[in-house]
């Protein structure tokens, strides 16, 4: 390799290795700063949040009302109150109708690419879906407003298309990319020796789909599913634009119980069209808040119930995942 | 062949960071005299005036450039207690409280300029037969407690207009200026009835009872489209209805008449002065006009 000979040749050498060693672990503690950033980042997260929502716990926080009131008036001239019922039902409502909607196809699709089409399909399936997951989420939005609204209001007559059942056919097919990854994942991680096994018995395909491939990976479909509901629980421009953006709880006494051409409003959707224009005043001077400052205080609340909400989700899905992987 | 082709990349993007440096480095040497910049922020009511009152400044003041920002007549305020603001547009007025948060957060007085007046108007469907309303029927309509759910309960037969008996009331989010001021002239200042359709924007309340039968909402005159058409009001049962138009509002018959404010903190110095004094002539009052709302001087307030 070298073309000099004698003492120049290994000086060059040598300043080469100090040089490798030098830039060696430079770049070894930058990608340490980076995998450590996101966990200050997260923690970082998590101590704003809890910091701006601090003095509304400490003050105007009534856990009853919060969570069991529907009343949501924070700026209320008269009777400031702060329920969050209705939302977390909304949230709730429209997660159920969009896994309704998302379930049967992805593992349907899961268990398509997995095992029963060819390479060049798979492949081809695979790019097409994961560009599913690249469509902006204010884009799916905009086909709930202009597409969904008028089709479900001439479908059914509703006087309103904006509602439960739009938003969760939105939000379902926007979590459609995640659950189908994770799920083909967890298909194709059934060993093909259950797979080769129950084709020499002679089972049928829908036979092997149900008795094999199903229960052998469950845990990881079910790690799926819950990754989906992580990504509806916490998605935000659509369900602004297509819920309706309405304080309602879609149940009553008269069948059919749940009315899906409801309008409601999620929790994710509250912080979105309120966080902007609600005031974040300082502390007076005796150490109490004025009244105004407690509606940006309780938007952060909700943050911490919905950072709650989709952390516990999320660590479920990982430890089965992980149990997935240690009993292989 | 290949270790070619990678310097050739390495070079093109070396030549291409150099030339994007000097190029800024050019730009800045280049530009001239300081610009002076007001920024203004607030209501969403007032919004598109703001830009046309920019861009008509931008011709005639070359050197300064305003910049607009919509958000909410909440922003604005916010803004302005932060300090970061030259002008808050708001089409409401300031608490006590935010007055007081602003002078102690700027040191400051928070001072208010009447730039126009705007009709709030109650919109419905095109095809919505009914005509007109007092103001008890729409405080029934949507303030809590109310007993107004449907069209029927007005005499309004929606069956022929093809449209549902339910009515869909469309309103704002609870930190607009112009919820508030609903809230303060219609429902007096009793809290609105759960279930309306909040929408964050002005146009958002148009477009959306632009777009379903049953539905009727608020939002400025200033944007109404040919989707929608305006509800006539009166104070109350047996006195006249009046349209919001610049005539009504003008004679003092129309009943949700509000002032558009600017806000600034403390007296406006310099550049912001000039604005604002040239927003008041009767040059800036043309673009109120424009705008679809009303001037100062022809209000009869």
């Amino acid at each position: 390799m070298c073309a000099l000979r004698g003492p120049v040749c290994s000086f060059l050498t040598r300043l080469r290795r100090i040089l490798r060693i030098v830039s060696e672990r430079t770049i070894v503690s930058l990608i340490f700063l980076c995998g450590v950033s996101a966990v200050i980042f997260v923690f970082g997260i998590f101590f704003f949040v809890f910091r701006e929502g601090a003095p509304f716990l400490r003050h105007g926080f009534d856990a009853k009302e919060f969570f069991l009131s529907p009343d949501w008036y924070p700026t209320s001239a008269t009777n400031k109150r702060y329920g969050i019922l209705a939302q977390l039902i909304g949230t709730g409502t429209v997660t159920l109708v969009a896994m309704l909607v998302a379930v049967p196809f992805s593992l349907g699709a899961g268990i398509f690419i997995a095992e029963f089409c060819g390479k060049k399909t798979r492949e081809i399936m695979k790019i097409l879906i994961e560009l599913l997951a690249a469509i902006p989420s204010v884009v799916w939005g905009f086909i709930g407003l202009m597409v969904m609204n008028p089709l479900i209001i001439w479908l059914t007559g509703a006087p309103i298309g904006l509602n439960v059942l739009n938003a969760g056919v939105i939000v379902g097919l926007m979590s459609v990319p995640i659950i189908v990854t994770i799920a083909e994942d967890a298909i194709r991680a059934v060993p093909d020796t259950y797979i080769e096994a129950a084709e020499a018995l002679g089972a049928t395909r829908w036979q092997l789909v149900r008795k094999v491939i199903l229960p052998a990976a469950k845990s990881g479909l079910l790690a799926a599913v819950l990754l989906g509901v992580g990504r509806a629980v916490g998605e935000t421009m659509a369900v602004l634009m297509c819920t309706g953006h309405s304080i309602n709880i879609p149940f009553d006494g008269k069948a059919p119980f749940f009315h899906v051409l409801d309008s409601v409003r999620t929790l994710t959707a509250t912080i979105a069209a309120e966080m902007g224009e609600a005031p974040r005043l300082e502390v007076n001077a005796d150490g109490t808040f004025p009244a105004e400052a407690l509606h940006y205080q309780s938007l952060f609340v909700i943050g911490i119930v919905l950072f709650a909400v989709t952390f516990v989700i999320n660590v479920t899905a990982d430890l089965i995942v992980k149990g997935i992987r240690k009993r292989k | 062949m290949k270790n070619w082709k990678q310097e050739l990349i390495k070079c093109v993007m070396a030549a291409s960071m150099a030339v994007s440096l000097f190029g800024c480095k050019g730009e800045k040497g280049a530009s001239g005299p300081q610009k002076v910049v007001i920024s203004n922020s607030g209501s969403d009511t007032m919004v598109n005036l703001a830009q046309m009152w920019a861009e008509e400044y931008q011709k005639i003041k070359p050197e300064v450039s305003v910049e607009v920002a919509g958000g909410g007549s909440g922003v604005g305020i916010r803004d302005l207690i932060q300090g970061i603001v030259d002008i808050a547009n708001c089409s409401r007025d300031l608490t006590d409280a935010e007055k007081e948060q602003a002078k102690r957060n700027t040191g400051k007085e928070p001072v208010e300029w009447i730039v126009g007046y705007d009709a709030l108007a109650v919109y419905v469907h095109k095809s919505n037969p009914v005509e007109s309303l007092t103001l008890e029927q729409l405080a029934s309509v949507y303030a809590e407690g109310g007993p107004v759910d449907k069209w029927s309960q007005l005499n309004i037969d929606m069956k022929a207009a093809g449209g549902n008996d339910e009515i869909v009331r469309v309103s704002r989010q609870n930190s607009s200026g112009t919820y508030f001021y609903f809230r303060e002239v219609v429902l007096g200042n009793k809290d609105y009835k759960p279930g309306s359709r909040d929408m964050s924007g002005s146009k958002d309340v148009v477009e959306l009872v632009g777009k379903t039968i049953g539905a009727i909402g608020y939002s400025g005159m200033g944007y109404v489209t040919d989707a929608v058409k305006f509800v006539k009001l009166s104070a109350g049962e047996g006195k006249p209805a009046y349209e919001p138009s610049l005539e009504n509002v003008a004679a003092g018959h129309y009943p949700l008449a509000r002032s558009l404010l600017m806000y600034t903190d403390g007296q406006p110095q310099g550049a912001a002065k000039e604005y604002i004094e040239w927003i008041l002539s009767p040059a800036g009052q043309e673009i109120v006009k424009k705008a679809g709302y009303i001037p100062v001087a022809a209000s009869g307030k």
